[in-house]
């Protein structure tokens, strides 16, 4: 279906259900009850997964094929949501052309970073799309705000205000971003007994968008241009020996990738009217290297689950408090419960990022292939378990490796 | 000329800064070939080096004194730290003033030790990886050092002051003939730009003269052979990287009175760091302390009121602008080794 083999088609049919179904499966407990809490479902968080979603694809694109390890990618996805929030400004709340304009920017802004930094290959690299996205951070945070031209209004944030023109707005359309009138806020809950379920627009938009760029990444991945970056990958230098100059594949790949975030970046406006240059600063890009190697990089699903992993659990652990793990550990004595406690205590609420930073070395160290190798080797070990059991019963012995 | 003077002074306390981080990261680069983005955090953990002496010495007993009442007429209760009980209040107190330049022999052993266990805990499996591998899981590192210090010290920037006799400033310029006045400079910036040269120098010194250094530069330049010749290179290298790592954390000792520290001063100084790594030439020791020094002082001078009106913002973006156009003519840094990391 769609030029995909059986399993690729499968693995989008998959991922196509859990993200429209997902209202319904990120809210497993019912509503009121004490694991309420971890209740994932509601519109905001769900619109993260699924951007979140898209950036990491796209830099999966670029990390996964190619091994080119930019650290300055959310420069594209702050460009990206600057550009949304100007359209919004300028002509409507109608959020297609704001969309459209935040990838087209994007996708320019990349070919000239891209452009530069690609001259450069492993460490020189990374640490050339850093200075970049520093550099636009620095500029977009102080110089591009002062009064006589003010592109970004600096640290409060680029936001729509009354007296903008929005010469296209129409007399009675919704004054938040909309999708021809359907504002992207506009939330049916749904309620069967005890549970409750948001159905939210913009997070049907987000996801449909997802599913689009999904399938896009799936085809790059098994294109014949896919193929020649995998090569680019394991041995650049055979490449240019055998006198092909890799450097607009990289290039082209580069722009892919820096145009998926800017339409995360987009989407990201979207949903919410605002663009800050935090979004550019170089711990973004690093949050992006984390889901994507979290994940699985350079395959298909990793990404996306990286993404959704990380967000979920930056979520759900900024929300336990200390009366929540005292609630858990009741059962112990006193004593055992309080030492218990304090030895969480450092890894939840806004020791977030410390849980964070333990997960991602030993993903590295232990998992370089993320999340995904992670459930190949056990679904191996399953495997390998039954066969054994298979084994010894027909007596045969298996050589050693 | 006055004027140029003082920019280049006013550049010289963060080029100073760079020049010790970028120092150690080279120094790492070259010995053990491993790019350390956690560099940064063992800046900023020389800083808390600072904060926690200072905490620790003005740990306090309570002591009534009849002879003072508050507000209600009750004794007042006054604090003593025990360093004034053990060496008398004048003495307790000269201490506790100095406590930052005391801090440099608190911080050396740690530093050394925070080295020598990070060497051998991580970064020792991190050889064999690609540079991506060490960058990630440095990365990683970095963001955990970073989180342990905030947990324990709080976001907020902790004043660790210098001592009276070394605060407020100097008129630099009656020293070498200028009018009164044209250049006032704070003693600190002085006491910290000569404490970078004295390491500076100390850390070449030590490679050069020292048998132990010789054997370090042999291994830098040809690990494998000095490997052959019987000797345990691995050994020396990890002693290298605790160097490197003091290094860093004697940076941020001292730059404490100039700025006070945060949890994230560290992940700052790094990209700039890294910046003048590149812009000096990987795995070049005298290129990384030349191009700390020069970009510190471009940046000071490109945040002069001329310069800003001139191309504004150029002060913010000047260390990028210069690492792009080296990196894009010269690859290789200004005093890199030819064909190293060129590619």
């Amino acid at each position: 279906m769609f030029g995909l083999n059986k399993k690729d088609t499968s693995l989008l049919i998959i991922v196509g259900l859990l993200t429209l179904l997902a209202p319904f499966i990120l809210n497993p407990f019912p509503e009121g009850s004490a694991m309420a809490q971890f209740n994932a479902g509601y519109p905001d968080l769900m619109q993260r997964f699924v951007i979140f979603g898209i950036f990491a694809i796209g830099f999966n694109i670029l990390f996964g094929l190619t091994g080119y390890l930019s650290f300055g990618h959310a420069a594209f996805l702050g460009v990206g949501s600057y550009s949304a929030v100007w359209m919004f400004k300028l002509l409507s709340y109608n959020i297609i052309p704001a969309i459209a304009l935040s990838v087209v920017v994007a996708g320019l802004f990349s070919l000239l970073i891209g452009f530069i930094s690609l001259r450069r290959s492993g460490i020189y690299f990374s640490i050339l799309t850093l200075a970049f996205a520093q550099m636009s951070f620095a500029l977009a945070y102080s110089v591009l705000s002062n009064p006589k031209f003010n592109l970004t209004n600096g640290e409060t944030g680029l936001q729509v205000y009354a007296d903008d023109p929005q010469i296209l707005q129409v007399a009675n359309s919704p004054d938040l971003p909309h999708l021809f009138g359907l504002p992207m806020r506009a939330t049916y809950t749904m309620d069967v007994g005890a549970w409750s379920f948001d159905f939210n627009a913009g997070y049907y938009l987000c996801a449909i968008i997802m599913m689009v760029v999904f399938y896009l990444s799936i085809r790059i991945f098994r294109s014949p241009f896919g193929m020649m970056l995998r090569a680019v990958k394991s041995n650049q230098q055979r490449m240019n020996y055998t006198g092909l100059n890799s450097k607009p594949y990289t290039l082209a790949a580069f722009v892919i990738s820096g145009m998926y975030a800017g339409l995360a970046g987009g989407l990201m406006a979207a949903m919410d009217p605002l663009a800050g240059a935090e979004r550019m600063q170089w711990t973004a890009s690093g949050e992006v290297v984390l889901m994507t190697i979290l994940g699985g990089t350079g395959t298909l699903i990793g990404p996306v689950l990286g993404a959704g992993f990380i967000k979920y659990f930056e979520n759900i652990f900024s929300k336990i408090n200390d009366n929540v793990l005292h609630s858990w550990f009741a059962f112990l004595p006193d004593g055992l419960e309080d030492a218990v406690v304090f030895v969480i205590h450092p890894f939840i609420g806004k020791g977030w990022h410390l849980t964070l930073g333990i997960l991602f070395m030993l993903v590295v160290i232990y998992l370089p292939g993320g999340l995904v190798e992670g459930g190949q080797r056990l679904l191996n070990r399953i495997k390998r378990k039954k066969s054994k059991a298979d084994d010894a019963k027909s007596g045969k012995t298996e050589p050693a490796e | 000329m006055d004027a140029i003077l003082l920019q280049i002074l006013n550049g010289l306390d963060k080029g100073s800064a760079y020049a010790l981080i970028a120092l150690g990261l080279t120094l790492i680069f070259g010995t053990l070939g491993v790019v350390n983005f956690a560099h940064g955090a063992l800046f900023m953990i020389g800083a808390f080096c600072a904060v926690t002496l200072q905490k620790l010495m003005n740990l306090s007993f309570v002591t009534i004194d009849e002879t003072q009442t508050d507000f209600l007429g009750n004794p007042l209760k006054v604090e003593t730290p025990y360093i004034e009980g053990w060496f008398g209040p004048e003495t307790g107190a000269t201490i506790i003033d100095w406590s930052v330049p005391l801090a440099v022999l608190f911080a050396i052993p740690i530093m050394l030790a925070v080295g020598y266990v990070m060497e051998r805990g991580l970064i020792k499996h991190f050889y064999k990886r690609p540079h991506a591998d060490q960058i990630l899981v440095t990365f990683g590192l970095a963001i955990v050092l970073q989180e342990i210090v905030k947990y324990f010290f709080g976001a907020n920037p902790i004043q660790t002051p210098p001592p009276d006799a070394l605060s407020g400033s100097i008129d630099l310029g009656i020293m070498v003939g200028f009018d009164a006045n044209a250049i006032i400079y704070p003693i600190w910036r002085l006491v910290y730009f000569g404490f970078a040269v004295a390491i500076i120098g100390a850390v070449f010194s030590f490679l050069q003269f020292t048998t132990f250094g010789m054997v370090v530069r042999a291994g830098m330049a040809d690990r494998e052979t000095v490997g052959l010749l019987g000797i345990n290179i691995d050994r020396r290298f990890t002693i290298m990287f605790g160097i490197a790592a003091a290094v860093a954390g004697l940076a941020g000792v001292m730059y404490g009175p100039l700025n006070p520290p945060n949890y994230h001063m560290g992940m700052d100084f790094l990209v700039l760091s890294f910046v003048v790594v590149v812009v000096g030439g990987m795995g070049s020791l005298p290129g990384a302390v030349l191009a700390g020094f020069l970009l510190g002082i471009l940046e000071s001078f490109a945040s002069t009121t001329w310069a800003t009106t001139t191309i504004p913002g150029i002060n913010q973006i000047i260390i990028y602008l210069v690492a792009i156009i080296v990196l894009l003519t010269r690859p290789r840094g200004l005093m890199g080794r030819k064909g190293v990391m060129e590619e």
